[in-house]
């Protein structure tokens, strides 16, 4: 039987422990609140963005030789993966699941005789590919600092990756990342950035969708706009991923102070039983030394 | 009049105007332009300058600072998309410094690389486009 000294600290100390939780429980969703307006608030000029894009990357296409960004380097053998995580922790899977998803992408890739490089942005992804894939990180991105995440920083890591493109570095790349569905749901998902791809649009656009003008020419603008779209996506991603960040902090948070709850019911009811088996020992010792007189 | 048009204004980070208007002046990559309703299809390119709006209703903000991106002009509607916007009223002479410092960073960074690259004119014309504004907005 534990002794009533350490019951009691160890029911402290989970008290604690659930007030903590429960405020970074409330931290993260504040936070999340204001993540989810930023993702509303970027998502015309994304959507503006995409639209315009595919309907120009076809006019392109069809007088051939577009820019390198839309129509690649024409190989597929490097493949630059980016995998947008926290970083902290406490978020339950979040940073996992991520990682997991680029992990299974990486080993299809190496077995299919890829070469593989990885650029991480957020300290827990690096973290935990470092281990298995440290020859293949090229470099990693450090948000620690960022408050509020703006445009510019999507504009840096677009600039990163873009730089290394144009150095030759690798052939396609690809962005890992948390889409936010739901406090309780995130999806991790992939998305390829270079060479662009565009959703097909819908029949209905392509009908109304009359000969536009262009201004300079349609490849000065394409070859102004696809940069921008590589960051657009990249903030989008970033967006989301905050979101997502967020969401899951705060359903971790949310079970871990339920089970702090449960585990300080636990523990009282553990406390008062040897309270009262200490009394009752005690009594039991004064009658039967009473009866002994 | 004739009838108004959807104008909106986005940025990446948020929707800084969505209204009604008769008109509305974009500083486009190959000169100003001003478009009214059902003006032909056209997408363009923009340059750093002050993009103004005509007939707006309620008296909103009608100039803005933007510092490039493009403008999507269709029929009944225009969207420009704009890398930083600002309404013109918020501009401040700081404000325009730290664009033109940026801009100029970025031009001596390329012309010591390599004077003949190309991007090199592009990059003063744009320290050349955000005086321009600078002047024509703060004085």
């Amino acid at each position: 039987m534990p002794n009533l000294k350490d019951l009691k600290n160890r029911i402290a100390s989970v008290k604690s422990t659930r007030k903590i939780t429960k405020a970074m429980q409330m931290v993260a969703a504040a936070k999340l609140r204001r993540a989810q307006d930023a993702a509303e608030a970027a998502r015309p000029y994304a959507e503006r963005m995409q639209a315009v894009m595919s309907g120009l990357a076809q006019a392109v296409d069809a007088s051939a030789g577009g820019p390198r960004l839309l129509s690649g380097s024409g190989k597929d053998d490097v493949h630059l993966l980016v995998v947008m995580t926290a970083e902290r922790g406490l978020c339950g899977g979040f940073n996992s699941t991520i990682v997991r998803k680029a992990r299974v992408a990486i080993d299809t890739l190496v077995a299919q005789g890829k070469t593989v490089k990885i650029l991480t942005v957020g300290k827990k992804g690096r973290e935990q590919l470092k281990r298995d894939h440290s020859a293949r990180m090229i470099g990693h991105v450090d948000l620690s600092d960022v408050k509020r995440l703006g445009y510019a920083d999507a504009a840096r890591i677009a600039a990163n990756v873009l730089d290394r493109f144009d150095a030759g570095e690798f052939d396609v790349a690809t962005i890992f990342f948390n889409r936010f569905q739901s406090v309780i749901s995130q999806i991790p998902t992939a998305t390829q950035i270079v060479p662009a791809q565009f959703e097909a649009p819908a029949a209905g656009a392509e009908a109304s969708g009359a000969q536009y003008d262009y201004e300079p020419s349609e490849e000065a603008v394409l070859e102004d706009l696809l940069p921008r779209g590589v960051a657009t996506q990249i903030f989008t991603a970033l967006l989301e991923n905050a979101a997502s960040e967020q969401g899951a902090r705060m359903s971790a948070m949310d079970n871990a102070t339920r089970n702090a709850g449960d585990m300080i019911e636990r523990l009282t009811i553990e406390y008062n039983r040897s309270r009262q088996a200490v009394i009752t020992n005690e009594l039991i010792e004064i009658i039967s030394g009473a009866e002994a007189l | 009049m004739a009838a108004k048009m959807q104008f909106d204004l986005v940025s990446p980070e948020r929707r800084l105007a969505s209204m009604a208007v008769d008109a509305v002046q974009i500083p486009g990559a190959d000169g100003d332009l001003t478009a009214m309703v059902d003006h032909a299809p056209l997408i363009t390119t923009l340059r750093p300058g002050v993009l103004r709006v005509d007939g707006a209703e309620g008296g909103a903000e009608s100039a803005y600072f933007i510092t490039g991106g493009f403008a999507d002009v269709a029929g009944p509607a225009i969207t420009v998309l704009a890398e930083q916007a600002m309404p013109a009223s918020e501009v401040t002479a700081d404000v325009m410094d730290g664009f033109i410092n940026q801009a100029r960073a970025a031009y001596d960074k390329l012309r010591d690389v390599d004077a003949s690259q190309t991007g090199v004119d592009a990059a003063a014309k744009l320290v050349a486009d955000l005086e321009l504004v600078k002047a024509q907005l703060v004085g």
